[in-house]
């Protein structure tokens, strides 16, 4: 059976995200060891907390690199949040340079509403812009859960997957190549979060559309 | 646009649901676990569990408890009561909280929520709030002032200023707990979840008093909460929460509908 590798690089409760892969099926150990993440079948790559701390762990503990080649060996990975944000080129939560495995930025919500609040933090309709094997399943009206002040913004629009609403409209899911990132916590989204997990556990990496960056 | 939230309170004693004034019958509600698995499939879209535990020692069976629980719903969990230090926070979060309710303790020592925001995440700091109403003073100004202890001591604060204190110590959510309207099942405290959630910018969670589907439309429209807490409503059977949703949505209240 393959096997799942979620990176644990001290940024935040990864139990949950192992507690899903395991409620699916799917053999998932949390692991901070580079040489393993290389071995890997698939790589989930979530977490919470702040981009500039995460950047110092993965650099410091030799993640940084292990993801890098993970990503050209076609490793089929799933960033979730922080972990999305991480993979494009910079954010700009404390202007941080981030891994560059995906072209793109992370901004912050700048909202015209001062009724609406940041973070961004509950339930929202998450609609697919593009047919990626991972969200294949996801129909009108699904909602997923969501708690970030941050979303990705990548360079080629080709690599939005899926959009939602918050005053405007914002990506909250990406895909090139053998990467996907989801800015919500499927893990925490009940069944439809779940069914993307086991989508995820069974998606052999190939994605055919853009190409990677 | 974010869909409103409808939130189930667990009262759990030594890994068991409290027996209260408001629970009748314990054998009617069962096993916490499993009726936190049944909310969960029908479309809960957050738990609370608060634990009344009365002793320390037995905190290892609340932290065994949240983990089982956590290996079976996989919606936010929300875990309360006796949290006083941030290893106590931590802990529970390990065990499988996303977020942790602080309440008396911070009362008393108001770093305690920047403390815990500063280690989970202001994100993941819920401030949970008892209000009595009472009279317009110089000390409480907004007419309610905070109580802990279950509601049994008064302490001098005025609610509306903790909210907002609580907001800028970092608390990334408000649970406003009328004393009040709590257990009378005649409706929310509308007037105070207004107030309060106009003044802050974090989501306020209303609390005491849900008896009948309106009470819940009422509160999250002409309360301005972004989500309606319920226990007893739910525990006995006398609603179900996709029952609750449905109404709702067909009020007009966005709600999360497909789970």
């Amino acid at each position: 059976m393959s096997r799942t590798l979620i990176v644990d690089y001290d940024a935040g409760n990864l139990r949950s995200v192992q507690r899903a892969c395991h409620e699916v099926g799917l053999d998932a150990v949390i692991s901070a060891d580079p040489a393993a993440l290389a071995r890997a079948d698939r790589v989930i790559f979530p977490g919470v907390g702040q981009a500039a701390s995460a950047m110092a762990t993965l650099h410091r503990s030799g993640l940084a690199d292990a993801l890098r080649h993970a990503i050209t060996a076609g490793t089929p990975i799933l960033g979730i949040c922080l972990g999305l944000q991480i993979s494009l080129t910079h954010s700009e939560e404390g202007d941080t340079p981030c891994l560059g495995l995906i072209d793109g930025r992370v901004r912050r919500f700048a909202l015209d509403d001062p009724r609406l609040k940041v973070p961004h933090m509950g339930w929202n309709e998450v609609r697919v812009v593009r047919a990626h094997p991972v969200l294949a399943g996801i129909e009108p009206g699904d909602e997923f859960y969501f708690v970030h002040g941050y979303y990705p913004d990548p360079t080629t629009r080709d690599a939005v997957l899926a959009v939602s609403d918050y005053e405007r409209e914002f990506c909250c899911a990406l895909g090139v190549g053998n990467y996907v990132g989801v800015q919500f916590h499927t893990e925490k989204s009940g069944r439809v979060g779940l069914d993307l997990i086991a989508r995820f556990g069974a998606w052999d990496g190939r994605f055919d559309a853009g190409g990677r960056s | 646009m974010l869909s409103k939230r409808l939130i189930a309170c667990l009262d759990v004693r030594e890994g068991k649901l409290a027996k209260s004034v408001k629970f009748v019958d314990t054998k009617d509600i069962g096993d916490p676990v499993e009726k936190a698995r049944e909310y969960y499939e029908d479309g809960l879209d957050e738990l609370v569990f608060y634990d009344i535990t009365a002793s320390s020692d037995k905190r290892r069976i609340m932290l065994d408890f949240v983990e089982a629980v956590a290996a079976e719903v996989f919606i936010p969990l929300s875990v309360g009561g006796g949290v006083r230090t941030v290893a106590d926070a931590t802990d529970l979060r390990l065990a499988g909280a996303e977020k942790i309710n602080v309440n008396s303790a911070a009362v008393q020592r108001p770093e305690l929520i920047s403390e815990c925001a500063h280690a989970i995440g202001a994100q993941n700091v819920v401030l949970s709030m008892d209000v009595l109403r009472v009279a317009v003073s110089d000390a409480t100004p907004s007419g309610y002032e905070i109580v802990i202890n279950g509601g049994r001591k008064r302490m001098g604060v005025d609610a509306l200023a903790w909210a907002l204190r609580g907001e800028a110590l970092g608390a990334g959510e408000l649970v406003v707990n009328s004393i009040d309207a709590d257990g009378t099942r005649a409706g929310y405290e509308l007037t105070l979840t207004r107030m309060i959630a106009d003044a802050v910018r974090i989501p306020v969670i209303a609390s005491g008093g849900a008896g009948q589907p309106e009470h819940l439309q009422q509160v999250l429209t002409e309360g301005h909460a972004d989500a309606a807490l319920v226990a007893s409503m739910v525990h006995f059977g006398d609603y179900t929460c996709s029952g609750l949703k449905r109404y709702l949505h067909e009020q007009g209240v966005k709600m999360r509908m497909r789970w």
